[in-house]
């Protein structure tokens, strides 16, 4: 890639606002994600009986629900940063490649 | 002597003092040598003919070097996330977990939980970044912009060093396994997965190493899931009556063991929330780290990225891999389980001690019998198999390209070596990997290898992943950074784990207490070793190679955003 192409993206707005965007949402979505296996992590490691509390009659605890609901958080959690991705994040894309290629 | 307690006292050294020995997902114990399976061996000989066939396919495809590395990067994003997910469930965590949570419940599902996380960090720093820089290698990304020898040396050391672990405990594993499994002899079962791989990986390369992978998982998923449904299908789909069936399972084991009423409960109870796993907060975090961070330096997983035509792709595929790996331990989790109320209450699947027939790592394939009869128990134990074969073959794959297209071809040839040349030497490498791979998973084969994986997960985490991640992001990296911390990284995770209490007492055999390192994982510590040494060694880099590294920061950061330049898939 020549330096006349770079310079001439790096100068686009819409290339800064595709970087900041996307930096922005990567960084907190990944900060989520440390949180919530983090919490979990700690929440096992100095409360061992809240996660081993039944949760009604049966021997169901909340652990279950809350391992499982990791599970689910973090399939989530990337499907919604690919469906952004997929679309805002790529129409940005395109656009500042059709410009700067023109 | 109550049923279970052989394979208790084995999982209990296992699950051990030191969480480290968790970490164990490959080690699949001393196996004992069952009688010969003829429908498994019938069911697994179809296997190695249809992947064989696939081979002879993509060998007539396998042409360049591109096509060799990474299968043209004409490979979907759903493809590619299963291929990713098949590279990454080894046989060890389907078997391992299944019968971690059979002993320990709850802190079977904490284990495999860590796996999956390191998922979405991949998806949200790297992915698409790696997509738009890289073309054969992760080495390809981080030495984009410096000078290319030194940083090529350490990435190819990171690759090798990784792969040698990840391999050893493989080799070791299926030997055991195909002993239980199949009863064959250790080393025959060791030289058959050692020459398959070498026949996909040298005729078919990325092609055919991405469709077995690819066909492994569905059957993996698909006998997994079948196993699931049989299990829950038996409680009629209550979640509920199965836990309460297991706790009753468990706290009758219990009373058999002379457990007076009220602790035998407490006992049976036990399964149903977080037991021993997480001894200290710094060993679970730890651990946790090398897990979730190590899965975004795994130079095998890495090189998947390449195979697909662009960054959007190499989302999807991520997006996938994700989606298939967090179903598959949803399905371990049910599959313990169902092995406490299946496996642990029927005297067919027991010794005479009321250990597991074959080990405590047969709880999947007892249960497999129980649910599906003897022409499943066959198939299962051929995907367990096929397993194994798709994940070495992969690592071999990736061992072979950081030693010729980093090493030989950038760092020898400096970048001048043709296309046919590279090749030649990294078909050369992947007959030396299979040999060395066959002779070290002999030499092992007494050995614990328990610490091995989770050391390659360490090692990734502290070496790989810190240079990827700081290269691509942070503009005044510099060359001379990169190198130092990320050898600091290798060097300090490395040296940590053999001063942990899992390989210093464990393994080698020293007094109790004598380790120097008293937690389960380095990463907490290697992993700011590394880091630290990128910055420090950066900021402290005046030369002129660091002027030219940071100068080349902004278009570096341009085609990983944009795409702009990057290589595209090769056209048939």
């Amino acid at each position: 890639m020549d330096d006349n192409l770079t310079a001439r993206v790096a100068a686009d707005p819409r290339y800064q606002a595709l970087k900041s965007k996307r930096s922005r949402f990567g960084w907190l979505l990944t900060v989520a994600m440390l949180i919530v296996y983090y919490g979990f992590i700690l929440l096992v490691a100095f409360d061992k009986s809240l996660l081993a509390t039944r949760m009604g009659q049966g021997v169901t605890t909340i652990g279950m629900p809350v391992g499982l609901g990791v599970i689910v958080f973090t399939i989530i959690i990337t499907g919604i940063y690919v469906q952004r991705a997929n679309k805002e994040y790529d129409d940005l894309t395109e656009q500042i490649v059709k410009r700067a290629l023109k | 002597m109550n049923r279970g307690t052989q394979f208790a006292t084995t999982l209990l050294a296992w699950l051990g003092a030191a969480g480290a020995a968790w970490a164990a997902g490959a080690d699949l114990g001393q196996a004992e040598k069952q009688p010969t399976n003829w429908t498994a061996i019938t069911m697994f000989a179809i296997f190695v003919v249809a992947t064989l066939f696939i081979t002879k396919w993509a060998a007539a495809r396998t042409k360049s070097a591109a096509d060799f590395y990474t299968a043209g990067g004409g490979i979907t994003g759903f493809q590619n996330g299963l291929a990713i997910a098949g590279d990454y469930m080894s046989a060890a965590s389907f078997l391992g977990i299944s019968a971690a949570v059979m002993v320990g419940g709850f802190d079977g599902l904490i284990y495999s939980i860590g796996f999956l996380v390191g998922w979405p960090v991949v998806t949200f720093l790297l992915a698409e970044r790696l997509r738009n820089l890289g073309k054969f290698t992760f080495a390809d990304v981080a030495a984009f912009r410096f000078g290319q020898a030194p940083v090529r040396v350490f990435a190819a050391s990171g690759t090798l060093v990784v792969v040698a672990f990840y391999l050893i405990a493989q080799m070791v594993g299926a030997g055991q396994l195909i002993k239980l499994l199949f009863g064959l002899e250790y080393w025959i079962a060791v030289v058959i997965v050692g020459a398959l791989m070498m026949v996909y990986v040298l005729f078919g390369g990325m092609t055919a190493t991405t469709w077995v992978q690819i066909i492994k998982a569905c059957l993996l998923l698909g006998g997994a899931t079948f196993m699931a449904v049989m299990v829950l299908w038996n409680f009629g789909f209550s979640p509920e009556a199965m836990f309460a069936k297991a706790v009753d399972v468990k706290t009758g084991l219990a009373t058999a063991a002379g457990k007076a009423p009220d602790a035998a409960a407490k006992e049976g109870f036990s399964i149903m929330g977080p037991g021993g796993f997480i001894k200290d907060p710094i060993s679970a975090i730890s651990f946790g780290m090398a897990l979730m961070f190590g899965t975004a330096g795994l130079p095998h997983i890495l090189m998947r990225f390449f195979t697909v035509p662009n960054a959007k792709e190499a989302r999807k595929s991520v997006f996938w891999a994700t989606t298939w790996i967090g179903y598959f331990y949803v399905l371990t989790f049910i599959i313990g389980f169902g092995a406490i109320t299946f496996v642990l209450t029927n005297p067919q699947f027991l010794d005479a001690k009321g250990g597991l027939l074959g080990g405590g790592n047969m709880a999947a394939v007892h249960l497999a019998n129980a649910v599906g009869g003897n022409v499943f128990l066959g198939f299962i134990s051929a995907v367990a198999f096929a397993t194994i074969l798709a994940v070495v073959a992969g690592l071999t794959l990736s061992g072979a390209s950081a030693v010729s297209h980093d090493l030989y071809a950038t760092v020898v040839k400096r970048g001048k070596a043709d296309g046919a040349s590279e090749l030649k030497v990294s078909r050369v490498t992947t007959v030396a990997l299979g040999i060395v791979a066959v002779l070290l998973g002999i030499a092992f084969e007494k050995q614990n290898i328990a610490f091995m994986v989770s050391l390659a997960f360490a090692i990734a985490a502290s070496a790989n992943f810190p240079v990827l991640l700081m290269s691509v992001l942070w503009k005044d990296c510099t060359t001379r950074g990169a190198v130092i911390g990320g050898f600091l990284g290798l060097v300090s995770s490395v040296v940590l784990t053999v001063v942990s209490p899992a390989v210093w007492e464990a393994t080698l055999g020293n007094p109790k207490g004598s380790a120097l390192f008293p937690y389960a994982s380095p990463a907490l510590f290697s992993m700011i070793i590394g880091f630290v040494g990128i910055w420090l060694f950066s900021v402290l880099d005046q030369s002129p190679r660091a002027q030219q590294d940071r100068a080349g920061f902004q278009a570096q950061q341009v085609r990983s955003e944009t795409g702009i330049g990057a290589s595209t898939a090769a056209t048939h």
